[in-house]
């Protein structure tokens, strides 16, 4: 029987290598890209807490991550497409019209 | 070693090295083609924990549809590879300290929610009833809020995909 605790490891470490890729790559495609390896990590935590805390509730809020990821996925993209269209490039810091 | 232990392993490794190898790509199609990779680790991890429906929806739903939308829009851009691998050598000392401390309050926290219950779910009852059915029963009792919400989540992005990408009527 593997430990709970192998499991929760193996998704801080995914966690954070998400983050270290979503502040250091400049294009919106590899953020989002990151943001569902983070999204993915948090999935395992619940998963796995859910399976050894015999509670099915974190498998439900394990359903409702997947469908945020699936509709910030389809509106990021969306937004992609926009800033394509003005600026021609999917650098996030050629888009700098709001910095104040 | 037993053989779980072995192959859990093997899958936890290969979780972490993929996504190294995903946040360094240069090219977009290859990184969300090794990202595809990685989502069937953790397919695979999944079903260590009698999860099968959730191995199942990590194929149908990330590996089928997100990463094919991502793929289109990487094509229909047709955006190769901007992006220089220096980028990942920009990781600075703010920002991989606030990596740790994001770890550190992970580690604490986790550490200390960890909770050696026997809930209502055990894994006899998780075999002998299948994980999708007993999802569904919670779907339709207790969690049903839950079930509403998650609809009214997914018509969000149906609107700001429309109004977002669709075409001007003043062009």
């Amino acid at each position: 029987m593997v430990p709970l605790n192998a499991y929760l490891i193996l998704a801080a470490t995914i966690f954070a290598i998400g983050l270290i890729g979503f502040m250091t790559r400049r294009s919106i495609i590899m953020m989002l890209l990151c943001v569902e390896l983070m999204l993915n990590a948090v999935n395992i935590t619940l998963i796995s807490l859910s399976h050894y805390m015999q509670d099915f509730m974190g498998q439900v809020i394990a359903l409702l991550i997947i469908a945020n990821a699936g509709a910030g996925m389809a509106t990021g993209l969306a937004l992609l497409i926009n800033g394509y269209r003005l600026k021609k490039t999917v650098k996030i810091d050629l888009f700098k019209d709001m910095r104040g | 070693m037993s053989v779980p232990v072995l192959f859990f392993s093997y899958f936890a490794l290969a979780s972490i090295v993929i996504s190294l190898i995903v946040i360094t790509r240069k090219n977009y199609i290859h990184a969300v083609l090794w990202t595809l990779l990685l989502f069937v680790h953790i397919s695979g991890i999944y079903l260590f924990l009698n999860a099968e429906f959730f191995a199942m929806i990590q194929m149908i739903v990330y590996a089928g549809a997100i990463l094919v939308m991502l793929i289109f829009v990487i094509m229909l851009l047709n955006v190769k590879h901007e992006d220089h691998l220096s980028d990942v050598s920009s990781l600075s000392i703010p920002k991989a300290f606030l990596v740790f401390c994001v770890l550190g309050v992970l580690a604490i926290v986790l550490q200390t929610s960890y909770l050696n219950t026997t809930g209502k779910f055990s894994i006899d009852l998780v075999n002998k009833v299948s994980d999708a059915k007993l999802l569904g029963q919670i779907f339709y009792s207790e969690a049903n809020l839950p079930l509403i919400i998650m609809g009214v989540v997914l018509f969000v992005p149906m609107i700001a995909a429309i109004v977002l990408a669709g075409k001007r009527s003043d062009e």
